[in-house]
């Protein structure tokens, strides 16, 4: 499964996943807050020192996560030209570059079993409606390891789509990929149950 | 008790599939995947409850940082984004389209379609223009004219729902938890 942890070792890396999140929070709705673009900008030379940590190489990786974001950033900017607000424009601009740099750090930084604990435990409320943390723990590692199995069902029937007909499949191969995750949820229900249950 | 875990796990997954198989790049750059189509079958197939918990349960992947999005962001990495009010509306757009689809009678496919027009657009698009005017800096209205762009594609995949869950319907009767 593929997660964002980056090999690069940093000081981060050894901080608890909660304080990370919860530093995240704090920092994202700072920056939501602030108005003024310079205060923004120190935000996120800032948050890019923070990348220094893990040396350059981190920070380049840092700013090339930021690609998916230009269609949005280019929209943003036309927009605000074509109304005549580039100051509100760069404001947006800035701050979505910062939390979003800063999102992926803490996500480089964590390991995901150590992530999955802060968000088990955050669920804990949720036990009184009905969902323990415990089955929630299980439903999350039931959708993680079944990803990698659907992606295979979804090539073989691609593959054997293509071994037939010249044409694209597009959407027919949808009902059979939707009918083999039904068939491995029947399974696995069986599977739990015989094991047990799912508590 | 299993069977819905099961079931709430698998579609999880299928959503997330959904994102990651080939994609169609529009003009704009605007990625069009089968992720929100995902979404729609999730209340069309599972119904309102478990079809908004089969979401849920996706967006807690994206919260333990798994970059599952369409287009790959988690969900921290997607807060700052114009997206966030469509991703905080897909659970939501699953329920809606659940709930019209346990409570309408037509046939399934028609069902199964109005179901992912009204969830996955009506109800998608009122979540996705809070999320776009706030992270933009514009009001709602003009948010209104960057979703033009998001209409033609919204709507055939609402088409391609119906069209699935019809034929899952008649491949496997007794397969529709929302009409069970």
């Amino acid at each position: 499964m593929l997660t964002l942890t980056s090999p690069v070792e940093t000081p981060f890396d050894r901080w608890p996943a909660g304080l990370k999140l919860a530093g995240l929070l704090v920092i994202s709705s700072t920056v939501f807050a602030i108005q003024n673009p310079w205060m923004l900008g120190a935000a996120l030379a800032g948050t890019m020192a923070l990348h220094l940590f893990g040396g350059g190489r981190l920070l380049v990786y840092g700013l090339q996560l930021l690609r998916p974001l230009w269609p949005f950033a280019v929209l943003i900017a036309a927009w605000h030209l074509w109304r005549d607000t580039p100051g509100i424009g760069l404001v947006v601009l800035l701050r979505m570059a910062t939390a979003v740099m800063f999102a992926n750090l803490v996500t480089m930084t964590t390991r995901l079993d150590d992530m999955m604990a802060v968000i088990t435990w955050l669920a804990r409320p949720l036990g009184r409606l009905g969902l323990p943390p415990r089955r929630l723990a299980m439903a999350l590692a039931l959708a993680i390891r079944f990803v990698p199995e659907l992606m295979q069902s979804a090539d073989r029937l691609g593959t054997a789509w293509r071994a037939r007909s010249a044409r694209r499949p597009m959407h027919r191969l949808l009902a059979p990929l939707t009918l083999s995750a039904i068939d491995t949820a029947d399974h696995v229900a069986e599977a739990l149950r015989a094991r047990g249950g799912a508590g | 008790m299993e069977r819905n875990i099961a079931y709430i796990a698998l579609f999880a997954a299928l959503i997330t599939v959904l994102g990651l198989v080939p994609r169609i790049e529009l003009a704009a750059g605007v990625p069009i995947t089968a992720q929100s189509l995902g979404i729609m079958l999730c209340g069309t197939v599972l119904g309102a409850r478990r079809g908004a918990l089969a979401v849920l349960l996706f967006l807690a992947l994206l919260a333990v940082g798994l970059p599952l999005l369409s287009g790959g962001a988690n969900l921290w990495a997607v807060w700052a984004t114009p997206r966030i009010g469509f991703v905080i509306g897909f659970p939501f757009a699953a329920f809606v389209a659940g709930w019209v689809m346990e409570r309408t009678t037509m046939s399934v496919g028609l069902s199964a379609f109005a179901a992912s027009l009204i969830g996955g657009m009506v109800v998608l698009y009122a979540f996705g223009l809070v999320g776009m005017s706030i992270r933009m800096g514009i009001t709602p209205t003009e948010a209104l004219f960057n979703l033009g762009a998001f209409i033609p594609g919204d709507v055939l995949k609402a088409v391609i729902a119906g069209l699935v869950t019809a034929s899952l319907a008649r491949m496997r009767p007794g397969v529709l938890l929302s009409r069970a």
